[in-house]
């Protein structure tokens, strides 16, 4: 085939293209012509194909997303926001830090372990490209039901492949989520996110300016693995009769990308690059055209000159490769040869592939004939926009109207002991620790919570002590049931998760994971949860600093739950301050801290006992959650506490149960006047969390509580080796282990 | 004069700065080591650290074996400098045949980071003598290759000389040969185990423990006394 150069594209315009195949739209296809005054190269193509695919442009989401830098809270850690690799914010002591989660649901479910292992890879590069070093991951994970067949191949899968990546490059993996529902069956839902830390001089944005500056590919070969990954994978629904995309999942280098990640911090250490980008969706299209867009404009780029594995790529596909473990740097000339020398000694591959050029145009060559000559900004930032249609689905009130109040509860003592049994072993309630010990969470040596604890917690200044904190959290059943309130409650919940381990929440994360947004249902769910959070983090003063979007998670015509995962960071001052969910000391006090009222639409208790899903999910009340998240600090600051578990799903018995398994000691629990037992136990109200008290700190507490208005009762004490339940039952520490620890591994080894 | 101890970096390791800041904490002078380096910079002890060194993709330990920095290593460690390896500087060591004996993947063929309980059979090695025989310590454990084995004859051998230094309590995890945790040489200046001591010597850091700490004490009083 003779090379589709731009001369040649200008001399056959009514050349056949096959931009269906790579995913544009009729009208998409003629903006392109329009933009070039000609039809595009082959090359040009393939470029504008992938980064105007959904998961690269945005294009459905971005008019809901807008709101996220419109609705801004007055903060001042924010340091760098939305639009780069990933934001940044201020903690103190001259130290920023950067982190953000995604999605790398589609690949996962094809090759569940190459598709979480690059997952990982990909998310910690865009932390990397901020100039941080990645010090922690977490991953929230979502698969279908626990004893589907498939779980059993995608979720060890999954599992193999996040450890199998995220050991070998030496970072903790501090926390996240494991959740079933057979709504994911066929869409499981794979988040990674990761943190990283730098001094505020240190951040590196992603652009190419000034002149004669060279542009540095380095890391990896490329190969012809993930071609078209993200925009085939990401941005399509899957049929049941589609071809095998196995070839479009990314295949991972762990061992390259701790090199990459190592050389890249001694680069940035001698201050060598005066713009960096990673490569990962969408591969060089992505990085060059994005580089020279954020910077002047003018790139010229020999594409032959990139090292490859397999000789026999065209340009294209060059051009589209997702091979992972790459980055690409901007250099001043006269660091180059010093740049080369630190990539030389971490044996990690360094080729100079181009330099920024005083024009506006992106061009890039292949063996001296020109394949691409576009405005760099038409294909990074100004693909196409869509204004979808949404509309309140018809079904929507029928859901809510079926109310979960009106389900039978427990009669006798006897069968609510049974149903705390069956909750806490139900596959979402039970210890993930299977999961979570194929993990390293010590590695680095700076680990002070994680799982299962409510949020990881590690040391980023021995001296000083100082500490970031993160939590995920996302509740799919509750967000179906009311979009806008389920993702506050994801917000809220993670804000909690944070403050109860002692730190202060100062921003946010979040990764949406919705259907297909052809479907006006999807689109309504998205429009409403997107506008839920950024009025909710408006609220709390909690910025958004970036994120990403997972479209297209369905099945046919079914889609998954809306699922707005959000991923809180807090600060801590002093990490020997922290909160740890463990009722280990005897004779402590237990306190709810919040209002208990009867709110069961979407509970654990109503999927587990009924397999039901109606109602409407617990209100929200931000204000509360504010002052909850205030006590929660002070408490922990000035040494009012030694233990706080937020309650969320599950209840309050499900927190004491995992609190008290923690700590290896029981609890006598008495139900408050004006609460029954059942409420008590399995009302899932927002804004509370269960904390434990030194008998002497308690009058100091409960004044601390009164003066702010937070409601504070005391529920019982720490003691013994069972859970008490006054009056009704107990069930001994031994028997809920088991309940608690056998789920699992029963299902999944 | 300070005790210093080197901590080898290979491509792909991964605990060396828990490993150099374990020595700084036990109140020695911690020195990065390069593994294209043939020179030790007259450090008194090296420790092998924790990881996936050239990614383990052959055979855990099996590439870097051969590194410059190997060459001085095993030459003087054999003229009796103290040595310890960790996890993958264990796997290290077995390879370079200081340490009998080799780690297959884990019986279970899963990953594993838990809190281990051990047993500290041999407390006279260079870097046991601050416990004593037959304490019990818990340390974190984290590894994929983890199972070790020798044959039987070795494996006895080990036991009759004393040779094995640590030993799985509360359940083997990952199928090693008579629980076997960690042995040493003869001489006792070099002691290899899976288990991560580095790991724990903060009340605050992981596991909340510090009884890891005894490795880098050990070291040090055997330095400064010899």
């Amino acid at each position: 085939m003779s090379l589709d150069t731009v001369k040649h594209a200008a001399e056959t315009p009514d050349a056949a293209q096959p931009w269906k195949e790579l995913g544009l739209k009729e009208d998409e296809y003629a903006r392109i012509r329009e933009i070039l005054g000609r039809r595009p190269t082959g090359a040009e193509l393939a470029m504008y194909s992938v980064m105007w695919s959904e998961h690269c442009s945005y294009k459905s989401s971005k008019v809901h997303l807008k709101q996220f830098g419109e609705k801004v809270p007055a903060n001042d850690a924010m340091l760098v926001g939305i639009g780069e690799n990933a934001g940044v914010v201020d903690v103190g002591q001259g130290y920023a830090v950067t982190f953000k989660v995604e999605s790398h649901n589609h690949p996962s479910y094809i090759e569940p372990y190459q598709g979480a292992a690059t997952g990982i890879g990909g998310i910690v590069r865009d932390i990397l490209a901020m100039g941080a070093r990645p010090i922690a991951v977490v991953d929230p994970l979502r698969f279908g039901a626990a004893d589907h067949p498939d779980t059993k191949r995608v979720l060890p899968g999954v599992v193999a492949g996040i450890g199998g990546y995220g050991n070998c490059l030496g970072l903790p993996n501090i926390g996240g989520e494991v959740v079933f529902d057979s709504c994911y069956q066929g869409n499981p839902l794979v988040n990674a996110g990761c943190i990283g830390v730098m001094k505020h001089e240190d951040i590196h944005l992603a652009q190419a300016s000034g002149p004669g500056n060279k542009v540095i590919l380095y890391g990896a070969r490329t190969g012809g693995d993930g071609i078209g990954g993200v925009s085939v994978l990401a941005s399509e629904t899957f049929e049941s009769t589609g071809p095998a995309k196995r070839p479009a999942v990314q295949v991972g280098d762990p061992f390259q990308e701790k090199l990459l990640i190592e050389c890249t911090l001694e680069i940035f250490r001698e201050k060598l690059v005066a713009g960096i980008q990673d490569l990962g969706g969408a591969g060089l299209s992505c990085a060059t055209s994005e580089l020279a867009s954020a910077g002047s404009g003018g790139m010229r780029v020999e594409l032959d000159t990139v090292p490859l594995r397999d000789s026999s790529l065209s340009p294209e596909e060059i051009l589209m490769s997702e091979s992972q473990e790459r980055m690409c740097a901007i250099v001043e000339p006269q660091h180059v040869d010093r740049f080369l020398e630190i990539c030389e000694k971490w044996d990690v591959i360094a080729t100079v592939i181009g330099e920024v050029t005083e024009g506006s145009q992106l061009e890039i060559f292949w063996h001296g004939e020109q394949i691409v000559d576009v405005p760099p900004r038409s294909v990074a930032h100004d693909g196409p926009v869509y204004h979808r249609p949404f509309a309140r689905p018809s079904w929507q009130d029928a859901l809510q109207a079926d109310d979960a109040g009106k389900l039978a509860r427990p009669s006798s003592a006897a069968e609510l002991r049974e149903q705390v049994l069956k909750l806490v072993a139900s596959p979402n309630q039970a210890s993930k620790s299977w999961i979570t010990d194929q993990y390293d969470r010590f590695v680095q040596g700076n680990t002070v919570l994680a799982m299962p604890e409510d949020a990881g917690m590690v040391r980023i200044d021995a001296e000083s002590n100082l500490g970031v904190a993160m939590a995920t959290d996302g509740n799919g059943r509750y967000a179906k049931l009311d979009p806008y309130t389920g993702a506050q409650l994801a917000l809220a919940e993670s804000y909690r998760n944070v403050a109860a381990s002692g730190a202060k929440p100062l921003a946010i994360s979040d990764c949406l994971n919705f259907g297909s947004p052809e479907d006006p249902d999807v689109m309504w769910q998205f429009a409403e949860a997107t506008r839920g959070l950024a009025d909710g983090c408006l609220e709390l003063g909690t910025p958004v600093t970036g994120g990403n979007v997972s479209l297209y998670n369905q099945t046919g015509e079914t889609a998954i739950h809306p699922t707005p995962v959000v991923a809180v960071l807090g600060v801590i001052d002093d990490v020997n301050r922290r909160t740890p969910i463990a009722f280990a000391e005897e004779g402590q006090l237990l306190y709810l801290l919040g209002d208990t009222t009867e709110e069961f639409g979407g509970s654990a208790w109503s999927e587990v006992v009924h397999n039901h899903l109606g109602g409407l999910p617990p209100k929200v009340d931000l204000g509360r959650e504010k002052l909850l998240a205030e006590i929660l600090i002070s408490a922990s600051r000035d040494g009012m506490i030694d233990a706080a578990h937020d309650l969320s799903d599950g209840g309050l018995i499900q927190a004491v149960t995992e609190s008290c398994l923690r700590g290896g000691k029981g609890a006598r629990l008495v139900v408050p006047d004006g609460l029954d037992a059942f409420t008590f136990l399995f009302s899932e109200s927002a804004g509370r969390a269960v904390v434990s008290i030194p008998r002497s700190e308690e009058l100091r507490f409960n004044d601390m509580c009164g003066a702010r208005g937070l409601p504070a009762t005391r529920i019982g004490v720490v003691d013994g080796e069972e859970i008490e339940i006054q009056g009704e039952f107990s069930i001994p520490l031994s028997e809920l282990r088991t309940a608690h620890e056998a789920t699992i591994p029963a299902l999944l080894a | 004069m300070t005790t210093r101890i080197g901590v080898v970096t290979f491509p792909g390791t991964l605990d060396d700065q828990d490993a150099l800041r374990a020595v700084r904490i036990a109140g020695a002078e911690p020195v990065s080591l390069w593994h294209r380096d043939k020179d030790l910079h007259q450090v008194d002890a090296v420790v092998l650290a924790g990881g996936f060194s050239y990614g383990d993709y052959l055979r855990a330990g099996a590439i870097s074996r051969f590194s410059p920095v190997m060459e001085t290593l095993i030459e003087q460690a054999k003229a009796g400098m103290p040595v310890l390896g960790i996890c993958n500087g264990f796997q290290i060591l077995t390879e370079a045949h200081l340490l009998p004996g080799a780690m297959l993947r884990n019986n279970h063929l899963h990953f594993i980071c838990r809190d281990q309980k051990l047993r500290v059979e041999n407390a006279e090695t260079a870097w046991t003598s601050d416990y004593s025989a037959g304490q019990e310590i818990s340390v974190p454990l984290k590894n994929v290759d983890g199972r070790y084995t020798a044959d039987e004859r070795t494996l006895d051998e080990l036991e009759a000389e004393g040779r094995v230094a640590f030993r799985y309590l509360d359940g083997n995890p990952n199928g090693s040969l008579r629980d076997i945790a960690g042995i040493t040489n003869a001489a006792g200046n070099i002691v290899g185990l899976m288990p991560h001591p580095e790991h724990a010597v903060e009340p605050l850091i992981g596991t909340g423990r510090t009884d890891g700490l005894g490795f880098f004490t050990s070291i040090i009083k055997k330095l400064v006394n010899a």
